[in-house]
């Protein structure tokens, strides 16, 4: 910790799909509290306002479109990069040239992270970034926003926690560390969005937080922000004498968030209007998602509102003659919202895969189901063994919770059919609304009472938009020593595919085993060799490798071999390449390795592979880097 | 008979929104004084310290440090001067105005053959988008916490400038009296900081679609 002797500051980054916040904490001063930081950014053409979020969004202008001047930043006079509030404002009528969402592009498997695709499908003429040059472009605004606030501590000289989300693959996390080492920064640790929200929570509470949860309980965290569904359960443990925290399972990547339920309400009014025979512009189409924004707050409110009234004036100076009119109900709302995305299913239904909707952009793997019900039915079920997984102590308090679980054969009984909850922590945007927070603790009680389970308590004391980024500069302290530490680890355990040896059958692919070279749960800074399996690698050519991860296969040590697996246990990512330096020996001679990986500080999976001897044993000196491909 | 009873009422109601937002325009520009130098310098200073965080001391790469808001009364007392007052600041407010509640299209409207209805519908997205403006730039709190139409007592050494008195305005503090209006004023006021050379006199950019 010598080196860190600069740092004065922990700053937690919340990197969001649609915002981003910046909170910090003074590491010098005893119990201070996180901070959220105002960030400068342009509002108009030459107004600067501070924000305490950042919309995520980047405008690439057109040559001709801003006077040079009235892009300038108080730390930047010629300034070309537009993001913020600026860019959802100009995108938001010109919608070829708006960066969006560039995070659900992050970890999108299906594109080449790094090539210049964004805004998506555009007109060649608009200068296009790539999903790792936006994030960037976010950070580093707000590194600007920080350093010309506290010009002697520069951020790039601070503890810098990014947060990600859980289901992040592990490109994804590499190009978010990437980003954030590209503006600068030194010190920095990645931190599951999850686990911040519950960190956030803990410092919240202060000493509270114990008298709130028990040994044995079970934390289930639902965060709906603006573009994504990340859920996350927690387990309460105990360590010598005193709470304990372990994050025991991670859902996986469900692009729905509140966009999505804006849009379906401005569907709905759309709808309504059609009816009344308007024909409506698409401009229109988009005032009316805004206007159902601030109708939707009302009317999910704690008070009685019954009907809220959407105008939308004409787009000239004449405000009168072109103005739509019309209402939305609280029962409409209701329907679309509660009952559309929130729906009182079964436990044991899991999301649709069927017609795509109307609420589908082409390009991003959207969530095809929009009733986050049905996720998190699934997410509860996947995970029903995921108690099983936290390490045996010598006073296993979850004990009680394994008994069931333990023989395969046996048929287990109802109350096993999915991990059940002792208490709920929501966050994100979205369950700011008490009749969507109502719903969705109603869901999952429902599920609970059938299993004869007592209810789950709700969490309180959480701040649902900032509480992300705070609980990241908090965990800044937890690192320190000062506060209780959520054990976590690797979300997910990770294999390579290996074909199987056997003779060649036209028509057949021969049968694929998958090694797994990364456990469930494998600590930061540790490394794992994954076992005997030795691989002939041919110098001086690529080769490709399979790679699957799987959220819910949390007993496979590192080495393990899977010929069978159950459907939907593993989930393919983009693949592997090694290519070995001719400096390893002649081109095209084959040489004998074994994987291994480092499960890094920062929370990046890196994944080597070491030369073996000809006696067969490790020969530490010979280490090759195994790329994570970008592209699929 | 009159026939027009009915839109009498709403049209009131139209004429005290207006009359509400001049007022709130007129009041801006006279705090106008206070703030545009800090506004062009560049440090949206608020009437009351914000929670702005400065924990730590900022090297002074301008000469100027920390400017505390200037007060007129420390001119020399020579004539009594009026300035004239920078304009940046009550344009920058009507552009917002404009921007967030079409506030400038309205007040431009013929309203005469429209019908109540359609004025009423318009007049609640002109209201609402002034609110969410104002809230965001401005703190507005009354300046009497009493009800109105209540008695209130004016006390000795009151401020003028807080408290209007009308009527039979005789004999010394303190007054005894009936509040007739609780007064605003502004607490804090942070409007965005316009960038060197911004034309401020464009309220709003005429549109065109390509």
């Amino acid at each position: 910790m010598s080196e860190h002797n600069q740092t004065r500051y922990s700053v937690g980054i919340d990197l969001g799909t649609t915002h981003c916040v910046l909170s910090y904490v003074s590491l010098d001063e005893a119990n201070a509290s996180p901070k959220v930081l105002p960030i400068s950014q342009l509002v108009s053409p030459g107004a600067i306002d501070a924000l305490d979020q950042l919309p995520s969004f980047s405008y690439r202008p057109h040559s001709a479109e801003l006077n040079p001047g009235d892009c300038a930043l108080p730390w930047q006079e010629q300034n070309t990069t537009l993001v913020g509030t600026i860019a959802r404002t100009l995108g938001s009528k010109t919608p070829i040239r708006l960066v969006a969402s560039a995070k659900s592009w992050l970890c999108h498997g299906g594109i080449d992270r790094r090539a210049k695709t964004l805004p998506f499908g555009s007109d060649d003429e608009v200068a296009k970034i790539s999903p790792l040059e936006a994030s960037a472009q976010y950070l580093d605004h707000l590194r600007a926003a920080w350093d010309s606030q506290f010009p002697l501590s520069p951020l790039k000289d601070q503890d810098v926690t990014v947060t990600i989300p859980a289901s992040f693959d592990p490109v994804a996390r590499e190009l978010t560390a990437e980003a954030a080492k590209q503006i600068g920064c030194e010190h920095l640790t990645l931190l599951e969005e999850p686990m911040s929200a519950v960190y956030n929570w803990v410092n919240a509470c202060g000493d509270d937080w114990r008298s709130q949860v028990s040994v044995g309980d079970i934390i289930l965290v639902v965060d709906i922000g603006g573009g994504t569904t990340d859920l996350s359960l927690v387990a309460v443990g105990e360590e010598e004498g005193k709470l304990s925290l372990t994050r025991i399972a991670v859902g996986e990547h469900i692009l729905l968030g509140g966009d999505n339920m804006d849009l379906a309400l401005a569907y709905r009014v759309k709808a309504k209007l059609t009816e009344q025979g308007k024909t409506l512009e698409p401009w229109q189409i988009q005032a009316i998602g805004q206007a159902c924004r601030d109708a939707k707050e009302a009317l999910l409110g704690d008070s009685d509102i019954q009907v809220v009234p959407i105008t939308v004036p004409s787009r000239g100076s004449k405000l009168f003659g072109g103005t739509l009119r019309c209402e939305l109900t609280r029962d409409e709302v209701t329907q679309v919202l509660t009952e559309g995305f929130f729906p009182l299913v079964d436990i044991s239904e899991s999301p649709r895969q069927s017609p795509r909707s109307a609420l589908t952009q082409r390009g991003l793997p959207y969530a095809q189901d929009p009733a986050v019900s049905r996720h998190l039915a699934a997410f509860l079920t996947r995970q029903k063994n995921a108690l099983d997984s936290v390490p045996a102590h010598e006073e296993d308090p979850f004990a009680i919770f394994a008994e069931p679980l333990g023989s395969p054969v046996t048929t287990p009984p109802p109350s096993t059919e999915f991990i059940q909850p002792s208490a709920i922590l929501l966050n994100g945007g979205v369950l700011k609304a008490p009749r969507i927070k109502a719903r969705v603790v109603q869901l999952i009680n429902q599920w609970l009472m059938q299993a004869g389970a007592p209810e789950a308590r709700v969490l309180e004391g959480a701040d649902l938009d900032l509480g992300v980024a705070k609980g990241a500069s908090y965990y800044g302290q937890v690192r320190q020593g000062k506060g209780v530490r959520i054990r976590g680890g690797l979300a997910n355990a990770y294999y390579v595919g290996i074909e199987s040896a056997m003779p060649a059958i036209p028509g057949m692919e021969p049968p694929l085993e998958a090694l797994c070279i990364a456990p469930f749960g494998m600590e930061e800074g540790s490394i794992v060799e994954a076992g005997e399996q030795t691989f002939g690698l041919v110098i001086g050519e690529p080769v490709h490798f399979r790679f699957f991860g799987s959220s819910t296969r949390h007993h496979d040590g590192a080495g393990a071999l899977l010929s069978s697996w159950a459907e939907g246990e593993l989930n393919e990512l983009p693949s592997l390449t090694i290519e070995l330096p001719l400096a390893g020996g002649r081109a095209g001679d084959i040489l004998p390795v074994r994987l291994s990986s480092y499960f890094t500080e920062i929370g990046t999976l890196e994944l080597e592979a070491v030369g073996l001897r000809a006696d067969g044993t490790i020969d530490s000196a010979q280490r090759w880097h195994v790329e994570l491909d970008v592209r699929d | 008979m009159n026939l027009e009873t009915g839109p009498l009422t709403i049209d009131l109601l139209h004429l005290v929104l207006i009359a509400a937002v001049i007022f709130l325009v007129i009041t801006v520009i006279r705090i106008n004084a206070v703030t545009k130098a800090m506004i062009k310098t560049g440090t949206s200073t608020p009437v009351e310290p914000s929670a702005n965080p400065e924990p730590q001391p900022q090297p002074q790469p301008q000469s100027e440090p920390e400017p505390e808001p200037e007060t007129p009364i420390e001119q020399p007392a020579s004539a009594p001067t009026v300035e004239a007052l920078n304009t940046d600041s009550a344009l920058q407010l009507l552009g917002l105005l404009q921007k967030e509640s079409r506030f400038i299209d309205f007040t431009q409207e013929d309203l005469t053959d429209l019908s109540d209805a359609e004025i009423g519908a318009v007049a609640r997205l002109i209201q609402a988008g002034s609110q969410k403006a104002l809230a965001h730039y401005f703190t507005l709190v009354p300046i009497a916490s009493e009800l109105e139409e209540s008695p209130i007592e004016i006390p000795v050494g009151f401020d003028p400038a807080h408290y209007r008195l009308n009527g039979n305005v005789v004999g010394e503090a303190p007054f005894n009296g009936t509040l007739i209006h609780r007064g605003w004023r502004v607490t804090r006021c942070e409007l965005p900081k316009i960038a060197q050379g911004h034309d401020t006199t464009i309220l709003a950019p005429a549109e065109v679609e390509l």
